[in-house]
């Protein structure tokens, strides 16, 4: 098949009026409340001028206020679709100033449940993002397969979204005793399905031809503008926290950190479907091995953290998701600083959109998979 | 429809029975209602969390197709109920409003999830957040929860079926009237106490 009209657009020679619009902040495919002020010239965008705060919630600062296993519940707003894994950020930070070591089975616990979260974060991009496309299906199809995570979800932590089930110095409570059986079924029925994703969406001519060479980012760029996760992975920027500096259960399981070359909206897209691949892959390994033990350890009732400057990091499924916190050893932190991965994947928007077609920059916010509480905080 | 009216799911009823019009204005509102309130079309508008939940409702397994909320359309020109679903934070009142004002009437409002209700978890010691949706725009159902489940949004819409059946072409602009909310008031007063 021949690439025609989708590559980059030399607009020197085009005699077009300039005008200015607005895409946002209410529309369906910024996926929230983002809103982008573009310049265009035709049907070619020139600038792409994001505009952040239209879901400010001040959640650095509310964190100011508040004691460590409070933190909790608020970080959990930021990335809902990856709430596990940011508050295992919080929970891992305040266990490492205190020095406490959380038992093996919270270890494994916290992995199976990162990388439950990841799939069915991914299973929604990937509806999201056929959706963007003008594929109603993809939306139908993840979803269905999205739901059987959140009934294993709600079972173990009584929520399917938004789980609160992290606190500092273990979990809330126990897992449930059908949850290692229905996590196998899980990955039995979903290794079955995976492939009909493929042949939805991977293999069609018209998404291939809407997303190959569309919105290339090169990975020096990659590097400079910081972006992370299966974004910055599709450029060929190894920076998976898991593999650079392993947390929880994940220094015990192999697997590969999944990378391409090419840098545009089909390698971010294709880095997402080996992913899910290779969450199963990490499940696998962990759900037989579980070990007995308690499920958290007992902290003291008021956590304060040491004197001094704290960082942790975990990868979220969207990037490198950062706590960065000061305490001045009360209980409250003195600063709570956020490294939200999806506000480093924001500000490339720009630079890898220009001189493309306005359908294309749909296509681009969609394989970047922004969510938008997680930029504005 | 008052909010004091409002008891329980019989006291709808007892108010729909009550509505004493004559025979031919009696049947023209139940016809009337029966078709407003069985293709009530929602905005494609979420600013966070609930708005993943709304989506979930809306596909395969909750399916709120069944309840007549067909699909959502993304011009609020086109659409017969806002979903308030998150936060709604102060840069973003005035562009909820608008979003409101564009609809065409009749137009009903649910507000989704304790954030669209209270401010919710961003209620104490905060700068940023409109403590309710409703000092921004008339709220008709409340759907509790953080975020609530899809079925509580599907007995939310069903609860707003019910209210538009007690509607009758003889009080039509009661909604607006009995709030104490003038519409077309573009300047708004946020009380952010």
């Amino acid at each position: 098949m021949e690439q025609t009209t989708t590559k980059r657009e030399d607009i020197s020679s085009i005699d077009y009026q300039e005008f200015v619009i607005n895409m946002g902040p209410q529309h369906p495919s910024t996926h929230g409340v983002l809103r982008l002020m573009l310049k265009l010239k035709g049907e070619i965008v020139e600038v792409v001028q994001p505009h952040c705060g239209y879901i400010h919630r001040g959640i650095e600062k509310m964190c100011e206020h508040i004691t460590y296993p409070q933190t909790i519940h608020l970080t959990d707003r930021l990335d809902y679709l990856s709430a596990h894994m940011n508050n295992e950020a919080v929970c891992l930070l305040v266990e490492n100033a205190l020095q406490i070591e959380v038992p093996e089975r919270v270890k494994y616990i916290r992995t199976i449940l990162d990388e439950l979260t990841r799939l069915a974060s991914h299973q929604l991009w990937w509806c999201a993002f056929g959706m963007d496309m003008g594929a109603l299906t993809t939306f139908f199809y993840g979803l269905r397969d999205r739901e059987k995570i959140l009934d294993i979800f709600e079972k173990t932590t009584g929520s399917r979204l938004i789980q609160s089930f992290n606190v500092p110095g273990g979990l809330m409570n126990d897992i449930h005793k059908d949850f290692q059986k229905e996590v196998k079924e899980f990955i039995k029925y979903f290794r079955k399905i995976l492939p009909e994703y493929d042949q939805l969406l991977t293999g069609n001519v018209i998404f291939q031809q809407r997303t190959k060479d569309i919105g290339i980012l090169t990975k020096e760029d990659a590097i400079n503008f910081g972006v992370t996760g299966p974004s910055g992975r599709g450029s060929g920027f190894s920076c998976d926290v898991r593999k650079i500096a392993p947390y929880s259960a994940y220094p015990y399981v192999k697997f590969e950190e999944k990378l391409q070359t090419k840098g545009d909206t089909f390698s971010r897209y294709m880095v997402r479907m080996h992913e899910m691949w290779e969450s199963m892959n990490i499940l696998e390994q962990l759900i037989d091995n579980i070990p007995e033990g308690t499920h958290a350890v007992k902290m003291k009732p008021i956590i304060k953290l040491p004197e001094g400057e704290y960082y942790q990091r975990v990868e979220a499924s969207r990037g490198e998701f950062g706590v960065h916190v000061i305490s001045d050893g009360n209980k409250t932190p003195y600063r709570f600083k956020l490294r939200s991965p999806n506000f480093m994947n924001l500000s490339v928007m720009h630079h890898i959109s220009r001189n493309h077609k306005i359908a294309d920059l749909i296509a681009i916010s969609g394989s970047l998979d922004l969510v938008i509480p997680d930029i504005d905080r | 429809m008052k909010k004091t009216d409002f008891k329980d799911n019989e006291s709808l009823d007892e108010l729909q029975a009550k509505n004493e019009n004559n025979f031919f204005l009696t049947t023209v509102d139940s016809l009337i209602n029966w078709g407003r309130s069985n293709s009530i079309w929602p905005l494609t508008f979420a600013t966070s969390c609930c708005g993943i939940e709304m989506m979930a409702a809306g596909a395969s397994r909750h399916d709120f197709a069944r309840f007549g909320v067909e699909v959502y359309r993304a011009s609020p020109r086109q659409a017969d109920v806002i979903v308030v679903a998150g936060t709604i934070v102060n840069k973003m009142a005035p562009v909820l409003k608008r979003l409101y004002d564009q609809m065409a009437d009749p137009k009903y409002v649910i507000a989704m999830g304790a954030c669209a209700i209270s401010g919710g978890p961003f209620y104490y010691n905060t700068y940023h957040v409109i403590k309710g949706v409703e000092h921004v725009i008339p709220v008709d159902v409340y759907i509790p929860g953080c975020p609530p489940r899809p079925e509580a949004l599907l007995y939310g819409i069903m609860q707003l079926q019910r209210k538009i059946q007690t509607e009758t072409l003889k009080n039509k602009y009661a909604k607006e009237d009995n709030s104490g909310y003038n519409q077309y008031d573009l300047k708004m007063d946020i009380k952010n106490d």
